[in-house]
């Protein structure tokens, strides 16, 4: 889609372009976090920051998530726009009081009377043999504790959008980013989320999922990775026939029903791609989301393409058998066309 | 540096509006909570925290501070809500759960803020130091003036979180005042059991920074100390640790039957209650006449009646309201 004059950007690129520019127009933003100052962040999403900013708004912090963290809590709700960063969000076991208990509850406690300005950015997403505390994705864990609104882009062109709507947000957004998406030169990266990305400012709406794909006849809802893995999957059934449409959720919290449920109404056949855990999870949800609705428009039972409820292996053969991607969800097709 | 008369006069009113609400308050808990006691039951249902005894440590910081400056508490917050101003009428209704609370019901006791005096509570130990810490910090990029306090019990400082937000105050020297309330409890751990040193003031050689512990539970004490590091903190050279002992006269929570308490301990803490002996005080050394304090007392009596007939006259509110404000509008 993208015409060969048109730039694109990595996601790590978007994000520090979408920061840099609400930083030059804002003076109320800054960003605090491990290694995010003159390393640029561990992921790039700082890059460059630093010089254009300086120390005191490109702020790097002790290995103290609960500190900084709670006190991004303490400053949005004090006038500022705070973006921090849990570098993995396996680490939020360290400091998740003062995710869920303060940035999630705060404006609820005061009855409205205050507000929470924050993102929290973190890397999730695994498939590299980081091991079971540098691999998770644990989106369900966020997008279930009520507070806190959660974005997962799945290229650059939604990353940069979503960044700085979540820096104009008045209520704390969980910023999702896979690493596998990111575009480091050190870590593998999916082509497919390096896309054209305008130069100009602009927001893309948190709560609103895009339909990446037209199709008639199944459609594959997930999110970041697992769009892409989708994406590939989809172009394998189509030259068997069948067309599959593909939910891209760009945002968890809000989560959009309407557009899964319209998805789901015309194609009457649903897969969930997540590579978080499989139960209790978004997987279970999109598709509660679905069934209490109107499960008269399922034409069969709807499948889901997720990861076994273990703790992520690190041999490089026991993470692929894990982890999700575009073969299952053909297999998962298979099994549903076979019912 | 002692308080001035005014001063003084204010610490004292505060210190029986304190007093005189949790009385109030400790009254009409056990309604619907007799002959058997049930959480659950009554105007005011949940845990309830009091802090009678404490009171001097919440008038000798709080006498240095405007609204501007920030203030965040702990599940005991009431001395401090009324010291740094929080509207009393709107606490009451919402620690009675009523639709005019400051949250409109859906905080309650331990979840007080009042935007309008910038105060905020966090009911989990040593939670409330990361957003203090947050405070100075905006304070400091913005160069607005004011503080941040935080106040804690003498069992938060074994908490990792205030070790690290201590350590983020040190480094980036922020207009930041670290206040423990030492009442010797962690509901009914003693501190000697729990902690290994007995100056929690000596951990702010930990972080290169000015640390005090204040003995008797003396307002006029405590309003000294505080004043240094409140003046230090807006001077911008950065936090301060203090340690003040007191007294915790009630139970760690309405209904706790305090069996952990050594022998006569309670009789020993009322026979040292801050309140009469700073009305001593303050008559011996002719900042008030006994008509003055008698004045302050009915005073205080009767803003916190108004206050109780307020929360117990506004509505309960509306059950899908519970629905709303989980976003900034």
């Amino acid at each position: 889609m993208t015409k060969t004059n048109e730039r694109k950007l990595t996601i790590a690129r978007a994000m520090a372009e979408a920061t840099a520019q609400e930083m030059r127009i804002d003076p109320s933003v800054f960003v605090m976090g491990e290694d995010i100052g003159p390393l640029g962040g561990v992921y790039g999403n700082t890059r460059g920051l630093i010089d254009e900013f300086g120390a005191e708004r490109i702020r790097d912090t002790p290995i103290s998530e609960t500190a900084f963290i709670g006190a991004a809590v303490g400053a949005a709700m004090d006038g500022m726009r705070p973006v921090v960063e849990l570098m993995f969000v396996d680490f939020f076991g360290v400091c998740f009081d003062a995710i869920y208990n303060l940035m999630a509850k705060n404006i609820y406690f005061s009855g409205g009377n205050v507000k929470v300005p924050m993102v929290l950015m973190t890397s999730t997403g695994g498939g590299y043999s980081d091991g079971g505390q540098h691999s998770q994705c644990v989106y369900g864990t966020f997008a279930h504790l009520p507070g806190m609104k959660v974005v997962a882009p799945s290229n650059a062109y939604d990353a940069k959008g979503l960044m700085t709507a979540a820096m104009r947000d008045d209520s704390p957004v969980v910023y999702m980013y896979h690493k596998g998406l990111q575009g480091m030169g050190w870590l593998g990266t999916e082509a497919g989320a390096t896309v054209h990305v305008p130069e100009e400012s602009y927001t893309v709406e948190i709560g609103k999922a895009k339909v990446v794909r037209q199709g008639r006849d199944v459609t594959i809802v997930s999110l970041g990775m697992g769009v892409h893995n989708a994406l590939k999957a989809a172009k394998t059934l189509e030259g068997q026939g069948v067309s599959a449409e593909v939910v891209d959720l760009v945002s968890l919290v809000p989560l959009d029903r309407e557009t899964i449920r319209a998805s789901v109404a015309k194609t009457g056949r649903l897969i969930v791609v997540d590579e978080d855990y499989m139960s209790y999870g978004v997987s279970g949800e999109i598709i509660a989301s679905v069934t209490e609705h109107d499960i008269s428009v399922l034409k069969t039972a709807p499948k889901r393409v997720a990861f076994p409820d273990v703790p992520i292996p690190f041999a490089r053969v026991m993470e692929q058998h894990c982890l999700p991607n575009p073969d299952k969800i053909v297999a998962a097709w298979d099994g549903m066309k076979a019912a | 540096m002692s308080p001035t008369r005014d001063e003084q006069h204010w610490m004292y009113r505060n210190m029986v509006t304190s007093r005189r609400f949790e009385e109030a308050i400790a009254k009409i808990y056990f309604e619907g909570k007799q002959p058997v006691f049930n959480m659950a039951n009554g105007p005011i249902p949940g845990e309830m925290h009091l802090s009678d005894g404490q009171e001097p440590v919440a008038v000798g910081v709080c006498a240095h501070l405007t609204p501007e400056d920030v203030v965040t508490a702990t599940h005991r917050p009431h001395h401090q809500a009324i010291a740094k101003g929080v509207d009393l009428d709107k606490m009451a209704a919402e620690i009675f759960g009523k639709a005019t609370g400051l949250s409109g019901g859906r905080g309650g006791h331990m979840h007080i803020f009042d935007a309008d005096v910038n105060f905020a509570c966090s009911g989990i130990i040593a939670q409330g130091m990361g957003p203090a810490v947050g405070a100075a910090l905006s304070r400091k990029m913005q160069g607005k003036p004011g503080v941040a306090v935080a106040f804690l019990g003498e069992g938060a400082v074994n908490q990792g979180a205030w070790h690290e937000a201590m350590n983020l105050a040190a480094v980036w020297k922020l207009p930041f005042v670290c206040v423990i309330e030492d009442n010797a409890w962690g509901i009914s751990v003693a501190k000697s059991t729990a902690t290994a040193i007995e100056n929690n003031a000596d951990r702010a050689a930990a972080y290169g920074i000015p640390g005090k512990r204040i003995e008797g539970n003396d307002p006029f004490a405590i309003y000294e100390a505080a004043g240094e590091a409140i003046a230090r903190a807006r001077a911008g050279d950065g936090p301060t640790l203090l340690e003040v002992e007191t007294y915790r006269l009630a139970g760690h929570f309405m209904g706790d039957a305090e069996g952990y308490r050594p022998e006569g301990e309670k009789d020993a803490l009322f026979a040292k209650d801050p309140i009469p002996k700073m009305r001593e005080r303050m008559q011996a050394e002719g900042t008030a006449t006994e008509a003055d304090l008698d004045s302050i007392e009915a005073e205080a009596a009767a803003r916190v009646d108004a206050a109780i007939k307020f929360a117990r006259d506004s509505a309960d509110p509306a059950p899908e309201d519970a629905l709303t404000a989980v976003f900034a509008a």
